[in-house]
């Protein structure tokens, strides 16, 4: 600043409160740390999404507590299974938190799923290949089809809605196709029309298995993996910068020389990426290849995003936030059945308490 | 000062409070029929807030609002609707999907037993329009319709509901000089039936132009209030950031260098094959340390000329390009990033910033590649990068944390800017730098494109402001439907000659295909 000619003249910054000018003039970004600001940065985190996302955990853990089917709710036991059956789901969700940031949906992972929960039963049943082969194999099938829909979606601006709803009937369809409509499991047919049964292979056992002295299913420690690389890819890398950008305001995003086209394939990828590793779970779990396995599941994985707070409009949210919404659901679902709770009342129940979160979730001006 | 009439609206010690904040404190405000009173003051200031206790946004102020010497207490927009109180915001409030008669009767259907009278409608609209002058059909799709157009019709909507007080924020920003024109004649005849009308602008020459009456806000207070006759514009600026300013901006041209772009023959096609082309043979050339302004109307095509530099519009722009004289393609805007060009585009809420994002983010992002390694952020050199970078151009916020949604205009846009001066452009395309922002956040901007120029970097400028334009450009192009019209130096540009050049017919006669 001290290169000002003596024919010009700096103006003061008007405006600004002058207490915070520096001697130099140069006007220096306040510090929010300061003190007796701690109540106020208290109340204004109160307001963020995550502490939203806190409170309808600790409200459904709450429920919990009180209706707690005799204690039952308190045994790890019963953490561990709550954990184990989310994990399908909170697999799925980690994919489709990608693709909601950029303001996307993806409504075929439950049928990609299916396809891939198929494949990879026929491949180690059927075929009796080895699960270095198998695992990478299904795993490429998965991100083959999500880097279709993705291409229908940035390549030639379908929505993602539309183009989304094509690949889920479409990969329903060649599930069933490829299986024969029946679900691939260890009983084979023979010529005469009988059947002999084979050994499950040892992948489906091993993922099928816990850990940690049985508190701890593999299927969850598989859902920490995909949570921890989906958090990763958001928060430190440039991908996930790109992601936000294109959900936030994509022209401006393309102008600053994002590129949309690859990163948009890049989230739809991942998404069926992570939809082929539940697809394996799944059907590890199954001990076959169902293909009609995750009808509906793609709508719990959204439901699981949304409850956490990350925007379908794209642009805010966090790996964080879904995995709170994944607990919140997961719990919930495992009170509801502790306590016996019917079918029926379990899915009213169940739309009442997404609305409600939602509600909650919604961000106030 | 005598006056026929009671006031239409009046407010008297107003005051707004968000939670502890103080937004405004103790204004008074009347309007009387017939005369056009414009709310002055900087961004921030407090006149959004004021319009939207007029509107009935908010309800919860202290003080008391009179309409036709009745008081009253608003709780709602269709409750100001209904006392002849009407806005025209920035952002319009028209269907684009829905025609010009079902915009005007929207919430207000003439209708039998339920069923809309279309008809009855659509006569009745063509008469407003007549009446008012505006040149639209009450058939036509509103979003066909161009955005100068839309506001008009915004206002009929307005007249529709009899309103009394018409309250405009900043209804020119995206209209061109003849568009305004006409806007101006339609608030001249609003003014002959006696409505009363409070417009915001940060426009001087408009506030010129048009004012019967001031008022001036600064940080939520009331500075004043008078006649336009006893506040000449410098008085103004002074009344509205509280010291007086010498000299609106002055431009400090260094010597200049060694050519950094030169374009020949410079197209952009429409968008479809038969569309005509946006921007058609065009040659210009711009050195080290310049400012070369371009001006023309709205849709002359100097926006496009910069975004089809900028690689926008991909393949669509064609012509010959040399960067410091070696031949260049540039498809994307990658590419012209890689070749030390950057473009602030003219709407910085719809092409520029990402607003959920945060000041930093949004600062790093045409530049995240420097700040990663293998696509891994290196989060602490951005995070210097950006505090370097925002200290130099003054943005101030609380934290750079902070969503950039939640900063005034001004720093909104020195945001954009440092985005941009992050990567070392040697060519800034500036396309309506300040626009939206306010006089002493213009006035810096003014002054960091002067420090720009001096060490070196070309400027291209946009302006809608004929001021801006004289004061800051070095030498001045003008175009007209996508051609050069004429070329001044900076010292010989006049705006009566300009405006000649941006609305004369091209010297070439345009040949039909």
């Amino acid at each position: 600043m001290n290169q000002t000619t003596p024919r010009s003249n700096t103006p003061a910054p008007a405006g600004g409160p002058s207490k915070s000018d520096s001697p130099s003039g140069a006007v220096v970004v306040e510090n929010p740390h300061e003190g007796g600001r701690r109540v106020g940065a208290l109340l204004h985190w109160m307001g963020t999404p995550v502490a939203r996302a806190m409170a309808a955990l600790l409200l459904v853990l709450v429920l919990g507590t009180i209706f707690n089917a005799n204690g039952s709710f308190f045994k790890i036991a019963t953490q561990r299974d709550t954990l184990r059956e989310v994990s399908d789901y909170g697999i799925l969700a980690c994919g489709m938190t990608l693709v909601i940031i950029t303001g996307g949906i993806d409504l075929s992972v439950g049928s990609v799923l299916a396809l891939v929960g198929v494949c990879f039963s026929i491949m180690s049943i059927h075929w009796g290949w080895s699960a270095w082969i198998v695992i990478p194999f299904s795993l490429l099938i998965g991100a083959a089809v999500g880097a279709f829909s993705g291409g229908l979606v940035a390549w030639f601006g379908i929505q993602p809605f539309i183009a989304t709803l094509a690949m889920m009937v479409f990969a329903r369809g060649l599930a069933e196709y490829i299986s024969g409509n029946m679900e691939v499991s260890t009983a084979m047919a023979n010529p005469d029309g009988t059947y002999h049964y084979v050994p499950v292979p040892a992948i489906f056992q091993s993922i099928n298995s816990s850990v940690l002295g049985g508190y701890l299913a593999v299927v969850t420690v598989i859902l920490m993996f995909c949570a921890a690389v989906a958090w990763l890819i958001l928060s430190r890398h440039r991908w996930g910068r790109y992601l936000f950008a294109i959900g936030g305001n994509e022209e401006a995003a393309r102008l600053s020389g994002v590129p949309v086209v690859g990163a948009k394939i890049g989230a739809y990828m991942a998404s069926g990426l992570f939809a082929a590793v539940a697809g394996i779970c799944q059907a590890a779990q199954e001990q076959q290849g169902d293909p009609r396995a995750g009808i509906g599941s793609e709508l719990t994985a959204i439901a699981i995003v949304v409850i956490g707070g990350t925007s379908l409009m794209g642009g805010r949210g966090g790996m964080g936030l879904t995995l709170l919404g994944m607990l919140t659901i997961g719990y919930m679902e495992k009170i509801l059945s502790l306590n016996a709770v019917p079918d029926a009342g379990r899915l009213m129940l169940t739309g009442v308490i997404i609305v409600t979160a939602v509600l909650a979730q919604r961000r106030r001006e | 000062m005598d006056r026929p009439h009671d006031p239409l609206l009046r407010l008297v010690g107003v005051g707004k409070k968000f939670g502890t904040v103080e937004v405004l404190r103790n204004v008074d405000l009347s309007i009387y029929p017939g005369e056009v009173h414009i709310l002055a003051g900087e961004n921030g200031a407090g006149k959004s807030t004021l319009v939207k206790i007029m509107a009935g946004v908010y309800s919860d102020y202290t003080g008391t609002m009179e309409v036709a010497g009745r008081q009253v207490r608003l709780s709602s927009p269709p409750e100001a609707t209904a006392m002849g109180i009407s806005v025209i915001y920035q952002e319009l409030s028209l269907v684009s999907t829905m025609t010009v008669s079902d915009n005007i009767f929207l919430g207000l259907f003439l209708h039998r037993a339920g069923f809309v009278r279309n008809k009855a409608q659509c006569d009745a609209t063509k008469r407003l329009l007549a009446k008012l002058g505006v040149q639209a059909l009450p058939e036509q799709r509103v979003g066909d319709l161009p955005i100068a157009t839309r506001h008009l019709i915004e206002i009929a909507k307005a007249m529709s509901r009899n309103a009394k007080v018409i309250i405009m924020d900043e209804p020119t920003s995206a209209l061109n000089v003849q568009e305004s024109e006409k806007l101006f004649a339609l608030i001249r005849s609003l003014k002959s039936n006696g409505c009363g009308i409070i417009y915001i602008s940060h426009k001087m020459e408009e506030i010129e132009q048009l004012a019967d009456r001031i008022t001036v806000l600064r940080d939520g207070m009331l500075i004043g209030s008078v006649s336009a006759a006893e506040l000449p514009t410098p008085k103004l600026i002074h009344w509205m950031v509280g010291r007086p300013m010498e000299q609106q901006f002055s431009r400090r041209a260094p010597p200049t260098g060694k050519e950094v772009l030169r374009i020949e023959r410079f197209c952009v096609a429409g968008p479809l094959r038969r569309h005509k082309p946006l921007v058609q043979e065009v040659a210009l050339s711009i050195r080290q340390g310049e400012i070369l302004g371009i001006a023309g109307l709205e849709g002359a095509g100097n926006s496009h000329l910069l975004s089809g530099l900028f690689g926008v519009y991909g393949r669509r722009a064609t012509g010959r390009v040399w960067i410091e004289g070696k031949p260049v393609r540039i498809d994307r805007p990658v590419h012209a990033m890689q070749q030390g060009m950057a473009l602030l585009t003219n709407d910085r809420k719809a092409t520029g910033l990402i607003l959920p994002m945060s000041i930093i983010a949004n600062i790093t992002l045409a530049k995240l590649r420097d700040f990663s390694t293998a696509g891994w952020r290196r989060t602490a050199r951005e995070t210097r990068a950006a505090h370097e970078i925002a200290r130099a151009l003054r943005v101030r916020a609380n934290s750079l944390r902070m969503e950039v949604g939640k900063l005034s205009g001004g720093n909104q846009q020195k945001v954009a800017l440092a985005k941009w001066m992050l990567l070392n452009p040697q060519l800034l395309l500036l396309d309506e730098p300040t626009r939206g922002v306010d006089v002493g956040a213009k006035r810096e901007v003014y002054e960091l494109m002067n420090q720009w120029t001096a060490r070196g970097i070309a400027i291209i400028l946009i302006t809608s402001e004929m001021s801006e334009l004289l004061a800051m450009s070095d030498r001045i192009l003008v175009m007209h439907r996508g051609r050069i019209t004429a070329e001044f130096s900076g010292s010989r540009a006049t705006p009566q000659a300009i405006v000649n050049a941006a609305m004369a017919p091209p010297v070439e006669k345009e040949i039909p295909s």
